[in-house]
């Protein structure tokens, strides 16, 4: 059923009693044409464009929870393509775009804000990087503003911009950057991809992969053997697992990212603010609550939870920039587990075995580019083509030297 | 997470930088296949979850390059040795 203003009229008349589930909960069937591995954000999003964009409806997303539950629940829901490498930065305008009329695609309220994104400097060199990160945007035909110190302040003045030590010298905005709801973005894929005959399948943990002649032909799962033409894995954080049932190491280290909320205030941030000095980034929720996060923990972890010396890290980078939310109390912290690879940027290709293909590898960029990981995976799966602006993340650039290190850190993930 | 240095004691995780898997090992350069065994060592890991052997520095402490197993599933440290034999 379609969802309106008019839909929503007569369900008030009914008291709302009668509204359907918005998308099918099934067991899984022996066989389908696709199957995806992991129902987050990416794999329903690849099976929403798998069946929108190609045709291709005899498919199934295999949940090992329940949809959602994995690093989709888990981040800070920013949107933004503020990249600088020519090989991610058209994918992430792709994803921009995706964004930008997502809701009218799904038909669902998938709460996109685009309230801006603002990464803030404080001294000339950072400047100088700032600019060119702009430029490259801007070539790129991606919007982007570098602000002075009076910039930003007409925009946030409750910043400290005369802190002594890390004086904001000014922003770099993308005003087109903003927030979305994650669990809207789950869902509104979950009932899209469900409306075009997609099978969402939840507590289904993959166990093995079943091999033959050299190819993948089905999985093993919790519940019963399902057999498939191609079989995507879209499971971020555990990519190195899955990848092990096949034989396969890859370049990637899992490491838990830890978030977290304080209490609900009157709104004070009026969009997305990153700290300079330091790898702190802040937004307000729609309920008041200040989102905010910072690095990795640092060291290799499947364990959904961080410890103390990173709080204290995070927690001192929003007191340099934001002096007064030490009068606040946090409200929740948790922690994903992302991977990373070795270069900061992710993974969307082919493998070696014949019919698996890998979508893995998001580090901190994962939620921003959901829609545009989904489109170009099945773009892949459907046409075993890498669509144009995922063609730059392949398995084999780092055997190659192709890397897109953004940071320019070198092959170790915890400091990308 | 508190890490055993053998030297130094139960000491806080703020006082250690980690560096990874301690079971990479430089290859031979000079061996015939030098070229993927480097790709393997710089690139490749198996990143396990459940125990898993790092290597941690003690910089707020002793300095010593520690070798530490640690479920990464749990964050339970199930041993920590100097990597350096004295």
């Amino acid at each position: 059923m379609r969802y309106s203003i008019f839909s929503l009229a007569r369900h008030a008349l009914g008291g709302h009693r009668d509204w359907e589930p918005a998308w099918r909960d099934v067991a899984p069937k022996p066989a389908y044409d696709v199957v995806i591995i992991g129902g987050g954000g990416h794999g329903l999003s690849t099976a929403h464009y798998l069946a929108k964009e190609h045709g291709i409806t005899s498919v199934a997303v295999l949940e090992k929870g329940y949809i959602g539950s994995g690093n989709a629940g888990r981040n800070t829901t920013i949107i933004r393509s503020n990249y600088l490498l020519p090989g991610n930065n058209p994918f992430y305008e792709w994803s921009m775009k995706l964004w930008e009329g997502l809701e009218q695609d799904l038909n669902y309220n998938t709460m996109v804000s685009q309230r801006g994104v603002l990464n803030l400097f404080h001294s000339d060199g950072e400047r100088d990087a700032a600019a060119r990160r702009g430029n490259a945007m801007r070539m790129h035909g991606v919007d982007a503003e570098l602000l002075d110190t009076e910039g930003v302040r007409r925009l946030v003045p409750i910043l400290d911009f005369d802190a002594a030590r890390f004086p904001v010298k000014g922003g770099l905005l993308q005003r087109r950057g903003g927030t979305a709801r994650h669990d809207a973005v789950v869902w509104g894929y979950a009932r899209a991809a469900s409306g075009r005959g997609v099978d969402i399948v939840q507590n289904c943990e993959v166990t093995g992969l079943i091999r033959e002649g050299g190819r993948v032909v089905g999985v093993e799962t919790t519940r019963g053997t399902i057999r498939a033409r191609k079989i995507g894995m879209a499971v971020a954080g555990n990519s190195s697992r899955v990848a092990a049932m096949a034989g396969l190491r890859l370049p990637i280290e899992s490491h838990v990212l830890q978030a977290f909320v304080s209490e609900a205030i009157k709104p004070c941030i009026p969009n997305v603010i990153t700290f300079g000095a330091g790898h702190f980034y802040i937004s307000q929720s729609d309920k008041g609550g200040l989102v905010f996060g910072g690095d990795i923990d640092g060291y290799n972890s499947y364990a959904q939870r961080g410890n103390l010396p990173m709080v204290e890290t995070v927690c001192e980078g929003g007191m340099a920039l934001l002096p007064w939310i030490g009068r606040l109390r946090v409200l929740r912290s948790w922690g994903g587990i992302m991977d990373m690879t070795m270069d900061g940027s992710p993974i969307i290709d082919r493998t070696p075995i014949e019919g698996l293909y890998i979508n893995a590898g998001w580090c901190y960029g994962g939620f921003k580019a959901t829609p545009a990981s989904g489109w170009c995976f099945a773009h892949l799966i459907a046409r075993d083509e890498p669509f144009k602006v995922a063609a730059a993340y392949r398995l084999d650039r780092f055997a190659a030297g192709h890397l897109i290190d953004e940071r320019g850190q070198g092959p170790q993930p915890n400091l990308h | 997470m508190r890490i055993p240095c053998p030297f130094c004691g139960a000491r806080d995780l703020s006082e250690f930088t980690y560096l990874g898997d301690a079971d990479v090992v430089r290859p031979d350069p000079t061996a015939p296949e030098a070229e993927a065994r480097f790709f393997e060592a710089v690139y490749l890991r198996d990143n396990p979850a459940g125990p898993h052997d790092e290597l941690w520095y003690h910089a707020s402490g002793c300095r010593s390059w520690l070798r530490v197993t640690r479920n990464t599933v749990t964050h339970e440290i199930l041993g920590a040795s100097l990597v350096r034999k004295t």
